[in-house]
């Protein structure tokens, strides 16, 4: 194993994404993500630094919509597909002190 | 090509009366009663919306009204596409249950084409996989032969067609999710150009590579559902600005005076069997006044690096807003941060939580430029390849798929080896460009195998009809 | 050196970030509509809830409206790009952001304030609000050891224009004003009705301290800061607190605090186990915006007169001070062209100021009164017909009837200015009543006038002017 990425990285990464996963999982994982890595090493050696990134297969520029209303969604429906909702509103356990 | 009636037949049949739409869905309905449980196409048959559907476009037939080109035809929609009122799982426990309160806009284009939507067709979960054993639901059997996989992530749609269960159906192909299914089952598959058919409802898998398109017994069908699909969306910001194109007319028009590319350096890992087939559709293609010249694509043995860099990456953003907060489901715990990391670890499996990780690495800081950046610039070099190949060539022919459709649990053991079933038909989507599966004869144990027909951005036209030619010598 | 309210020798360093709410009537990147003060999770759409399959388009208004908003900063409007910003919280719908990152569509721009200092605008650029958070139980609402949060998607998608200036606010004050002319600015080009209050306008402040002539000092970004007295207040406190630690031998950690209104300090939120990484990437779902020339010239030509040109206009028309609070006050009423009829009409600007400023705070920018009889009126009291007691209520009159001649009221009050032979008289009876107060006046104590004004006043029953009682004492004591 080349050892591109650590347990710890993985450990990380799961807590970043929000993946509430076993130590088993992480050490599973940290082999499965290590073995890719090793692959994906194929694009190291070109040359690249001349090359400008590609992000979208179409370019197209301005695409832009009138400022005009649309219909809006039901509430209750879409409070209806909630895990929970009340007064109108969804309902989320305390955020723990992690904010934006 | 099958026993099975095609959309295009049945649309006429239907359209001037020589058969009731309702006759037709009863037809496919039947075949879902012998054989679903055995295939398990669907997550869900929708067979009462299905007749009455049935009995309005009879209705409306009969008061002498146009229902459109696709006139009662069965179809079955990817369980990726949101369907208002009618549960949209992904295949995914995470979503298990959710009915969207919209419709995407290729459903209410099919709606308005007078088409019969008979179910939602299982895949790999949110579209992460090659032979849809990722499904939270169970596993897609092959209908030619059960004890193999139909391919993925579109082996739901794939199958359904396959089986007879809808004349035709809609799949979406990210990194060959459509093609790479539809070589496997023996049907034909298209991805159109990206920007071709409105993404607007498809449950983003990744949204720079995610396309939708057909499933379809014949060539025709295809470019007729193809038709019906495309066009400018402004609900779609990354939608071409330009009418659908043309498709079923060019159909007969043949590749005479056409320039087919051939790989010279086609990466390894085809078998012997696929790569034969190949061959005899180039030598099809000669036959029929067509030319053979070779080209070259350096960069395409870094596409699939490329590529499982990218798609991971958006995949990752992408899957983020599945948080228990609004829809969905939920594991209850004591704070914000415990609810949403326990709800995802329960609520995704296996495989898209490896690319979630992996993707939230490639984004992560420190390691963006090593490998996001790097495998964006990748993505220029293949387009560029593309780019100068397609100055000598009209279109391209490679396999579809390195191999006919494998037994299951032959390739889950490691993700990689699952990777590489994408080889051939992931460096399309990194540029963009349309590509179709034509199944073209069989290959070891019998099972079909599939040509894929590559062309440059908008080259749809020529694409089908080389498929079109190919279909008839095949 | 300029004078912060800091010890010797400190100097204050702030850069501000401004997000402003755009005056659109519907989402950044959605069709629902854009109103503060809806029922909960009324204007909801897919794209706002962040449902699977729905994707963003942009609004073209929002972009006039950052365009005007950079525009008016005196920025380049430059082809730009959305990013996603991802991170995970329950009123972030998509748990990403879509916010212009690296390539923003307004830069390099200058906001001058009163006074002539220039404050850098680094960037003005464009993004999408969050829901909104509601704490529950706990203590008291606040996040920290809440029982429970509800969470409302109005506002989730409204689209925002974020301004950051560069570090350049040197004292408390030029941070209120930069607010302040900034706020002049949104409302004057339509681009948003910036209150403060209502959210529509909010105001985070990156503080540091150093020595003269020192590096820059490490920041922190003040957060939670709901009016602008506040943000002078939350600058002032941050800054001692800073020179506090540093005087002390400390260190200042780079961190964000909340501005506490209550105790009128700042406080740091609890430290993150991992360190914010938004993992930024260019938002696949959109393609880029690059308005060419003709729509920015376009956009450009259609703005208003900006407050600060409108401030010199008006000190010109009226010969008072720019920096002044009524030209201030005038222009932010959008009363400037009123003022500007009333000097057309013959009337007197300089009178019509006074007036305007003091009677016209809820007129809005078109009074009522027709601007000639506010001429009429000014031109009465500058040939000294009326006194300006008597011109406020003839003005009172003329205000409650929506018009009128002053001439006509006046004279149906009885005001006539009296002859100055007259107000003579009330003079000597004045000093007669008051002959110690004329005693300190005569010895040069300026403030003895007041009471023999008063009391002289008195006497004309108000109908003397104050200014000419004024000149005859003066000119009697010889000065």
């Amino acid at each position: 194993m080349s050892e591109r990425l650590s347990a710890a990285d993985v450990a990380k990464v799961a807590r970043m994404a929000r993946l509430n996963i076993s130590a088993a999982d992480v050490e599973r994982y940290t082999q499965q993500l290590d073995g890719m890595l090793d692959h994906f090493a194929d694009i190291d050696n070109l040359q690249l630094a001349d090359v400008q990134p590609m992000t979208q297969p179409f370019t197209l520029v301005n695409v832009l919509r009138a400022d005009v209303e649309q219909p809006c969604l039901d509430r209750e429906e879409v409070l209806g597909a909630a895990p929970a909702a009340e007064q109108g509103r969804f309902r989320v356990p305390p955020s723990g002190g992690e904010d934006e | 090509m099958s026993n099975f009636s095609t959309a295009t037949s049945i649309a006429h049949n239907v359209a001037s009366g020589a058969r009731s739409a309702a006759s037709v869905v009863e037809e496919h309905l039947q075949r879902i009663g012998q054989r679903e449980e055995e295939v398990h196409a669907f997550n869900l048959v929708t067979s009462a919306e299905a007749r009455k559907r049935a009995a309005d476009i009879d209705a409306r037939i009969a008061r002498g009204e146009n229902v459109g080109p696709l006139a009662g035809v069965p179809i079955a929609l990817k369980d990726n596409m949101c369907t208002r009122g009618v549960p949209t799982t992904c295949s995914s426990k995470i979503l298990e249950g959710w009915k969207p309160p919209y419709n995407a806009t290729v459903v209410d284009k099919l709606f308005a084409a007078g088409a019969v939507f008979v179910g939602k067709t299982n895949l790999d979960e949110f579209a992460m996989g090659s032979s849809t054993e990722n499904s939270a639901f169970g596993p897609t059997r092959n209908p030619l032969d059960t004890s193999r996989v139909p391919g993925g992530s579109s082996g739901g749609s794939a199958a359904a067609v396959a089986a007879g269960f809808a004349a035709v159906s809609l799949g979406s192909d990210t990194g060959g999710s459509i093609r790479q299914p539809a070589a496997l089952c023996g049907v034909v598959g298209v991805k159109p150009t990206y920007g071709l058919v409105s993404r607007y409802g498809l449950v983003a898998f990744a949204s720079s590579l995610d396309q939708i398109g057909p499933f379809s017994h014949s060539v025709a069908d295809a470019a007729l559902l193809t038709e019906v699909i495309a066009g400018h969306d402004p609900m779609d910001s990354t939608s071409i600005p330009k009418p659908a194109p043309s498709l079923v007319s060019v159909l007969g028009r043949g590749v005479e005076g056409m320039r087919i590319g051939r790989v010279a350096d086609l990466p390894e890992g085809a078998d012997a069997d696929v790569l034969a087939r190949l061959d005899a559709a180039f030598v099809a293609l000669e036959k029929a006044g067509a030319t053979i010249v070779d080209v070259k694509l350096p960069s395409l043995s870094y596409a699939l690096t490329a590529y499982y860099l990218i798609a991971p990456a958006e995949a990752s953003s992408n899957l983020a807003r599945y948080d228990g907060v609004r829809y969905g489901n939920r594991v209850a715990a004591n704070d914000m941060n415990n609810m949403y990391a326990d709800t995802r670890a329960a609520g995704f499996g296996d495989e898209v939580k490896r690319r979630i990780m992996l993707g939230t690495y490639a984004l992560s800081a420190g390691y963006y430029d090593a490998y996001y950046g790097k495998a964006l610039k990748v993505r220029r070099l293949i387009s560029n390849d593309f780019a100068a190949a397609y100055a000598n060539a009209d279109v391209i022919l490679t396999p579809t798929s390195p191999t006919v459709a494998f037994p299951f649990g032959a390739k889950t053991d490691d993700p990689l080896t699952m990777y590489l079933c994408d080889i051939f038909t992931i460096p399309t989507n990194l540029a963009g460009h349309p590509a179709m599966s034509v199944p073209f004869g069989t290959g070891q144990a019998n099972m079909p195998v599939g040509v894929q027909i590559l062309a440059p951005t908008l080259g749809e036209e020529a694409m089908f009809k080389v498929a079109a030619v190919l279909e008839s010598a095949a | 050196m300029i004078d912060n309210g800091l010890p010797e020798g400190w100097e204050l360093v702030v850069g501000l970030e401004v997000h402003v709410e755009l005056a659109t009537k519907t989402k950044l990147f959605s069709g629902s509509p854009n109103r503060f003060g809806d029922e909960p999770n009324t204007n909801i759409d897919p794209v706002t809830l962040g449902l699977p399959g729905a994707l963003p388009v942009l609004n073209q208004h929002a972009v006039e409206l950052a365009m005007r908003i950079g525009l008016a900063l005196n920025c380049t409007v430059k082809p730009s790009t959305f990013h996603r910003k991802n991170y995970f919280y329950p009123d972030l719908s998509k748990a990403y952001q879509i916010t212009q990152y690296d390539e923003p569509l307004n830069v390099d721009g200058f906001l001058m304030l009163p006074g002539g200092v220039r404050i850098g605008v680094e960037r003005a650029h464009m993004e999408e609000d969050t829901g909104k958070s509601t704490h529950f139980g706990g203590a008291g609402g606040r996040i920290h050891g809440s029982d429970y949060s509800l969470i409302d998607f109005n506002r989730a998608g409204v689209p925002l224009v974020e301004i950051v200036s560069h570090p350049d606010v040197r004292t408390a004050e030029q941070a209120r004003q930069y607010v302040n002319e900034l706020r002049a600015i949104l409302v004057a080009v339509g681009a948003s009705d910036a209150k403060m209050e209502e959210g529509s306008m909010r105001c985070d402040a990156n503080v540091s301290v150093r020595k003269y002539g020192a590096e820059l000092g490490t920041r922190c970004e003040i957060k939670n800061v709901n009016s602008v007295r506040s943000l002078g207040k939350a600058i002032e406190y941050e800054a001692r607190r800073q020179i506090d630690v540093l005087e002390t031998g400390g260190t200042i950690r780079q961190e964000t605090r909340h501005w506490d209104e209550t105790d009128g300090r700042t406080h740091t939120l609890r430290a993150k186990v991992d360190a914010n990484d938004y993992r930024y990437f260019l938002e696949p779902d959109l393609v880029m915006l690059a308005p060419d020339a003709e729509w920015v010239e376009r956009v450009r030509a259609a703005l208003p007169v900006l407050p600060a040109a409108r401030r010199t206009n008006l000190a010109v028309l009226t010969g008072v001070d720019e920096d002044s609070e009524a030209i201030a006050v005038v222009v932010e009423r959008g009363q400037d062209t009123y003022i500007e009829e009333v000097k057309n009409s013959g009337g007197d600007a300089g009178r019509a100021l006074v007036w305007v400023q003091q009677s016209f705070a809820e007129e809005g920018n078109a009074p009522r009164l027709p601007a000639k009889d506010l001429a009429a009126l000014t031109v009465l009291e500058r040939d000294g017909k009326l006194t300006a007691t008597q011109a406020k209520t003839v003005l009172g009159d003329m205000l409650e009837a929506g018009g009128g001649d002053p001439a006509a009221i006046a004279a149906s009050k009885g005001f006539e200015a009296l002859d100055t032979s007259v107000i003579e008289g009330f003079v000597d009876e004045g000093i007669a009543a008051q002959p110690d107060a004329w005693a300190k006046y005569c010895a040069g104590e300026e403030k003895a006038m007041g009471a023999l004004v008063g009391t002289i006043m008195k006497l004309s029953k108000g109908k003397a002017d104050g200014k000419v009682v004024t000149a005859i004492l003066q000119q009697r004591r010889g000065s």
